[in-house]
């Protein structure tokens, strides 16, 4: 079984967010990038179906040779082999296309991405991929078993969990359950050294145009002060959230 | 042309967010000169639509679509889509809408955005403005494609009473092929979820343990309430992990956000960032959750809640 995960390159979680080229562009100076949270409960899950289901597992990223530094981490962690297309990832139209692109030359049986992206926050990518591959789809998937070409897994949908099952191939978009933040694989030295022997690709961008165009980034507005209410005098929150904020 | 609303429908009854995701549609038709177009899936009750601007209704029934699966979902709303001359799809942000919205935009090769929270600045082109950096920014985007699709994100534009023509109209399908089957579902059944809820009581590491939640369930339950927590405080069982909010966690956008015992951290601040009001309550003034919140009470969460249920028991 080939397994691909989709990585995504994304500011650390602290970042400060700041714009430049006239707030149409992420400012990534001095900006710490990590792997997308929702991809490495992913990138764990394939990495353990490397045993319960003789999978390899390829890491993917779409983007400049910035992004490498994570798809090294990919390879410490598990990852057989990694591969970088090479261009930088404006929109999701682009990077899911790319990625068809590429599925279309090797056929994965499944394609892990995460549920979003903690940047552009779309949760496009997988959704994109899987229509345009007309594979099936699973997001915000918290389960996952796969047995030939059944597949058995759920998704969390609002105030439950629903299963369903189908056959690959399959796209998932992966979230914290799919593992545990606790099961997440901390790369040691023997998998970092073995990372620098495992295979790093750069195939060239076929560069597809963008559907959807950032024109202007811009901050909310600055807060206000805060309104303190004295801890003896609650009935005074109760009469502001009802009669000011008219919340209640 | 037309703008198509997808109304979501649960055992035949809509969500505040669906007459929400309607009201933006009406709007937006209006705003185009065209009509608006409500498609609803094994609903006996989509006449309702009408009040909120519905001017067409659909409502499909087919045998595979009694549960929501994309694919189905994404070949039926094409049928309309092309027969109906659709140039815009509005989405509300359920979990169902937001799954549906892209895969529906890679099926039909047309351009999605999501947690948009305007009206389109312009039509043609046709720019709206989202939340994104997990609202710690905005964007202006420009949609290309010839189908726009966007999903709103909740509460952010509102619900508005305004009648539409309702004409209901029959739309035949045949069955659509699919491998893929909805075999179970499970829901806590009673309690207000996240998602749907205009008010979320949220406590943090500040409550101590878990067996102090009785005092949080009770403050929900009088308001209405969804409850939430703290990553930290899913993270050691206090909590279940469906109710972690934040950066990496659930987002939240209600009404109402009362955070208690949670410092304020960024990677917290993120998911919540978008609810309208903010109250805080936390025995420490520095922590850096008053500078984020609309109102604030410096106190021990121990004898603020109560008062607070008491205060609010002698109202009802
Ligand atoms: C990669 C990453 C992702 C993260 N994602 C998230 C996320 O999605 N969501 C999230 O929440 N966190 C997230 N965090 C964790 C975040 O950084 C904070 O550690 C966390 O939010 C703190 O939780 P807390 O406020 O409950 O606990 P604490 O920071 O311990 O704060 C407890 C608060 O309770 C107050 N308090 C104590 N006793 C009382 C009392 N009796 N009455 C009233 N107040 C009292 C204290 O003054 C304090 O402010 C993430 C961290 C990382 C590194
Ligand atoms: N540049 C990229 N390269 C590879 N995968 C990506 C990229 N951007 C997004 N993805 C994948 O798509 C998921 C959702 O991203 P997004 O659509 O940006 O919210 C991520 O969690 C990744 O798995």
């Amino acid at each position: 079984m080939k397994i691909l995960v989709c990585i995504s390159n994304v500011p650390d979680t602290t970042s400060k967010i700041n714009f430049t080229d006239s707030d149409s562009k992420f400012d990534k100076n001095g900006v710490q990038f990590i792997i997308n949270p929702n991809d490495e409960f992913g990138l764990t899950k394939a990495v353990w179906m490397k045993e319960s289901n003789n999978a390899s597992v390829t890491a993917l990223t779409v983007g400049d040779i910035s992004s490498e530094a994570i798809l090294r981490k990919c390879l410490a962690i598990g990852a057989d082999n990694a591969i970088r297309i090479d261009c930088e990832a404006l929109d999701a139209y682009s990077v899911a296309k790319e990625i068809e692109a590429h599925c279309n030359e090797i056929n994965y049986d499944v394609i892990i991405c995460g549920r979003e992206s903690i940047d552009y926050n779309g949760g496009l990518v997988p959704g994109l991929l899987a229509g345009y591959l007309d594979y099936n789809f699973i997001t915000n998937c918290v389960s996952l078993d796969i047995n030939s070409d059944d597949v058995k897994c759920s998704r969390e949908i609002s105030g439950g969990i629903e299963t369903s099952e189908c056959k690959l191939p399959i796209v998932i978009g992966a979230q914290k359950g799919l593992v545990e933040e606790s099961d997440l694989i901390i790369p040691n030295m023997r998998g970092i050294m073995m990372a620098r022997q495992k295979p790093l690709e750069v195939i060239e961008s076929k560069d597809f145009s963008n559907q959807a165009v950032d024109k202007k980034f811009f901050k909310p507005e600055e807060k206000g002060e805060v309104k303190l209410i004295n801890a003896d005098e609650i009935d005074k929150l109760i009469d502001l959230l009802e009669n000011e904020a008219k919340v209640l | 042309m037309s703008v198509l609303v997808y109304s979501e429908s649960e055992k035949n009854s809509f969500k505040k967010s669906s007459y929400e995701a309607v009201s933006y549609g009406k709007s937006l038709a209006d705003k185009m000169g065209v009509e608006l177009i409500c498609v609803t899936f094994n609903c006996s009750n989509s006449q309702k639509l009408k009040n909120f601007g519905a001017d067409k209704i659909f409502n499909i029934e087919s045998q595979n679509s009694q549960e929501f699966t994309c694919k189905v979902y994404s070949t039926l709303l094409l049928k309309v889509i092309e027969t109906e001359n659709v140039s815009t799809v509005i989405l509300s942000s359920s979990a169902d809408s937001k799954y549906l919205g892209a895969y529906l935009a890679g099926y039909t090769y047309g351009s999605y955005i999501s947690n948009v929270v305007e009206l389109p600045e312009s039509i043609n082109p046709f720019i709206v403005k989202r939340s994104c950096f997990t609202n710690k920014a905005f964007s202006s985007t420009e949609l290309k494609g010839d189908l726009k699709i966007i999903s709103i994100s909740s509460n952010s534009y509102g619900i508005f009473e305004k009648e539409g023509k309702g004409s209901q109209e029959e739309f035949k399908v045949d069955e659509i092929e699919t491998n893929h089957k909805v075999t179970n579902i499970e829901k806590q059944s009673g309690s207000v979820t996240i998602a749907d809820a205009d008010i979320v009581v949220s406590a943090g590491r500040g409550l101590k343990g878990p067996e102090n939640w009785k005092m949080i369930e009770e403050l929900a339950g009088l308001l209405g309430a969804a409850t939430a927590c703290s990553k930290p405080v899913s993270d050691m069982g206090w909590r279940p992990h469906s109710e972690h909010v934040g950066q990496t966690g659930k987002p939240v956008s209600s009404n109402l956000y009362i955070a208690i015992g949670i410092s304020g951290a960024i990677q917290h601040l993120a998911g919540i960032n978008s609810s309208k009001v903010k109250v805080v309550i936390n025995s420490d003034p520095e922590a850096p959750f008053f500078k984020a919140a609309d109102y604030g009470v410096v106190g021990d969460a121990f004898e603020v809640i109560p008062r607070l249920i008491q205060e609010l028991k002698a109202k009802v």
